[in-house]
């Protein structure tokens, strides 16, 4: 019974890896390539002709006149791209509360006026360690620091978040979100408006 | 009430029943030999195949047949997808030069993928060259979703035939569930992905300079960010349809570029749950009583809805740990809120818990967002749909012909109740039935909890513990659950790749599979060799409201009762201590 069913098996196997391991894939890739090439190949986005990021991965921020983004797992830097991870803490474990504590102390630091709750995306690690955005509220709360430490109004910054929000997906798929990294890119081509130390 | 949570569940169940019927119609016509759309292009390609083989289509096969050509071709995938690993390092489309994988990593993931559960100890863009991933993974994909889909058309056959010695052609069903179901919903998903921004390139992995350099362990400082690649929307595209679930990057479909945008998202989630929903409308067509495909479709759904909206709830109550500190975890019109820990902005609390409920109900095993990180209630919503034994919808083929075998259960406790002798569509339950339904139910159970007990025993097995206390049970529970019901997602803090993981893992992850499967196939055998009994006064309707309720109990109990106290020690008792500390 096992004699008659060997040369199918393996002949089948060849011929369904052709279709399905290769020629499909190929396919997919040629599609891909004309007619979405830049999504296709990472959604990369360019200034003065050199790659200086992806439009869908985060980058770390610190410095606290750019906007931050979510806490990154990744190994061994923040928002390493070439390795994902998440920080798999569970609920109940105490690194995560010191986690959440040493990122609420970072903020408060940074902006020790702002004494508006804390939204909690900002506070906690994403899943990819990669991601991008940050919700509406993590960015307007960052707002204020920003502003005065670029010299710019609140306004301008505002508009520059409004920019780069996406709203949900025919207005309920989804979460509204603010891309992190191209605020900060525009952040940097913005002139200083005034001085002020308020 | 968040009312954007119950539109963004909903619109996700009425896309999903919408779509059942017409895909589960396509595909009784495709099983049944007549003519689609799509014979003109595919049936060239189909016949070439059968010629090439030496296939020779109008034979049936027994029982015994069918599953020896199951088991030789599942076996040669095996052997196949752990040479391509171990061998990868001198083969081409190695562009960042992946060494060969240690063996006891390559035997878990060949095991793994040819059983359609597609567990990962090792991160997709750190440890496989394009190669593997595309021809060697992407491969395994289709052709263990269509194994599982063959086995269920198999047996759909024993209850249509009467007096027949055969079950169908192994390469028929093999051949014509992967060229006209899952390649063409394939390389539409797949393009669908690619315009949101899903890669599919052979390039090197992207090295970008950082508008912000940062200081990496050792406090040096880096400029750079290397962006990993690949050809990854085709490979996701039928990860997600065939009930796979084993990604392209380490992180699954939470990494942005695996599934970059609630549009993505949603195209996703929706290919997890399709072809298992639609196979129930398959099933009542080819048996010539659609109510009785409805009334196990009703039966999944009717456990389903429930959870769902549980484990929404939990997670958009967010960590009581947090609320202390002064965190904001109202889900307002700028923040979804909740427990966002091991979460994506984009997709929130409802997309987060929407795709882990369905990835578990249905063996896919995919996520969005880190499991382990779940409050305990709802990550306990994942961890007993697998215990449930993957039926509520399940895996392609496999889960709908798990159902079948509770049904065969609930018919024969219900003729016990009534006095009559048990049938179901028309065909008498005998002794030897419910020895191998009652098999598929002892089956998972044992491998899930035995495993778990050597486990936390084992030194060297609790040393893969990453969250302490519960916790930490809950880890290896849910790593046996997944393994020991084909499913594939896993609390991901556990380190996996280990010796002793990577092997009691793989040997679950196969019992599972094909200790199941085969005596499915032995029912097939039996059930098409008995006469169909005509339908008369003492015959007990399976397609009522009472029936149905009467299924759902049955599942409920057996998945309950086995499992509570294994559950009692991890997420529940964890669930009290974090809220009455």
């Amino acid at each position: 019974m096992i004699r008659e069913h060997v040369k199918p098996a393996i002949v089948s196997f060849l011929l369904l890896t052709f279709i399905t391991g290769i020629l499909y894939s190929l396919t997919v890739t040629g599609i891909a390539q004309v007619l979405f090439r830049e999504r296709a190949n990472g959604s990369l986005i360019y200034r003065d002709g050199n790659s200086i990021g992806s439009l869908l991965i985060g980058q770390h921020f610190v410095d606290p006149k750019y906007l931050w983004g979510r806490i990154s797992s990744t190994s061994p830097v923040r928002f390493y791209a070439a390795s994902s991870s998440g920080s798999n803490l569970g609920p109940s474990n105490s690194v995560l509360v010191d986690t959440v504590k040493a990122r609420i102390e970072a903020l408060k630091a940074a902006d020790p006026d702002n004494t508006s709750p804390i939204p909690v995306d900002l506070v906690t690690s994403s899943a990819s360690g990669l991601d991008p955005h940050i919700s509406l509220a993590a960015a307007y709360y960052q707002i204020p620091r920003v502003a005065r430490l670029r010299g710019l109004s609140q306004d301008t910054v505002r508009s520059i978040v409004r920019k780069h929000s996406y709203n949900r997906f025919l207005g309920f798929i989804g979460e509204p979100v603010v891309n992190v990294l191209k605020v900060n890119l525009d952040l940097d081509s913005s002139k200083k408006e005034y001085n002020t130390n308020i | 009430m968040n009312w954007n949570n119950v539109i963004q569940g909903f619109v996700f169940l009425a896309t999903v029943i919408l779509l059942a019927k017409p895909l589960g119609t396509y595909m009784a016509r495709v099983y049944e030999g007549k003519p689609t759309g799509l014979h003109v292009v595919l049936g060239p390609v189909e016949r070439w195949i059968y010629r090439l083989s030496g296939i020779y289509p109008e034979t049936g096969m027994s029982w015994k047949g069918y599953a020896v050509a199951m088991m030789l071709f599942n076996g040669i995938g095996i052997a196949v997808v752990y040479a391509f690993q171990r061998l990868q390092a001198y083969l081409p489309l190695n562009p960042m030069s992946m060494q060969g994988v240690a063996p006891d990593l390559a035997f878990n993931t060949a095991i793994s993928f040819a059983t359609n559960t597609n567990w990962q100890s090792y991160g997709g863009e750190t440890t496989l060259s394009y190669l593997t991933q595309m021809v060697g993974l992407t491969m395994q994909n289709f052709v263990s979703a269509a194994s599982g889909m063959a086995v269920l058309v198999a047996l759909i056959r024993g209850f249509i035939q009467k007096k027949a010695e055969t079950i169908g052609n192994f390469w028929v069903d093999l051949v014509r569930t992967t060229l006209y179901i899952l390649l063409p919903l394939s390389m539409i998903l797949a393009i669908f992905l690619v315009s949101q921004g899903v890669v599919q390139t052979f390039k090197p992995y992207e090295k970008v300079t950082l508008l912000q350099p940062v200081m990496d362990s050792n406090g040096a400082s880096v400029q750079e960010q290397v962006l990993a690649l690949g050809p990854a929307a085709s490979q996701i595209a039928i990860k997600q349809l065939g009930t796979n679930g084993g990604g392209f990057f380490n992180v699954n479909s939470s990494h942005p570029f695996e599934n970059p945008t609630p549009v993505s998202n949603f195209l996703e989630v929706i290919a997890i749950i399709l072809i298992p929903a639609a196979l129930c409308y398959t099933f009542g067509y080819m048996v010539r009583d659609k109510r009785q495909g409805w009334a196990l479709l009703a039966v999944m759904l009717i456990i389903f809805v429930p959870c769902l909206w549980s484990c929404i709830s939990f997670e958009q109550q967010g960590n009581p740990l947090l609320s202390s500190l002064g965190i904001n975890q109202k889900a307002t019109a700028f923040q979804p809120g909740g427990n966002m820990e091991g979460k994506e902005a984009r997709f929130g609390i409802a997309n987060s818990a929407i795709w882990a409920v369905t990835t578990t109900a249905v063996s896919n095993g995919s996520v969005n967002s880190m499991h382990d990180s779940y409050m305990p209630l709802g990550g306990l919503i994942p961890l007993w749909f697998m215990q449930l034994g993957e039926v509520v919808f399940g895996g392609a083929g496999s889960g709908l012909y798990g159902m079948i075998a509770f049904a065969i259960i609930a018919v024969f406790i219900a003729g016990l109740m009534i006095g009559r002798t048990p049938e179901y569509l028309g065909k008498k339950i005998e002794a030897f039935e419910m020895k191998m339904a009652s098999l598929m139910i002892l089956i998972p159970p044992a491998l899930v909890l035995i495993g778990t007990a050597v486990a936390v025993i084992l030194p060297q097995a609790k040393a893969s513990i990453f969250n302490p206390g519960p916790h930490g049970f809950s880890e290896v529970l849910y790593a046996f659950s997944s393994a020991a019901n084909n499913n594939g997602s896993a609390f991901g803090g556990l380190s996996a790749n280990t010796l002793f993981y990577n092997i009691a893992l793989a040997l679950a992850m196969f019992f599972a599979r094909y200790w199941l499967a085969i005596p499915i196939l032995a029912v097939a055998g039996s059930l098409s060799r008995k006469k169909i009994v005509p339908v008369s006064q003492g015959t007990l309707p399976t397609h009522t409201p009472l029936f149905i309720i009467f299924l759902v109990v049955v599942v409920l109990i057996v998945g309950a009762l086995t499992f509570f106290p294994a559950l009692v020690l991890g997420p529940i008792v964890e669930h009290f201590m974090l809220h009455h500390r």
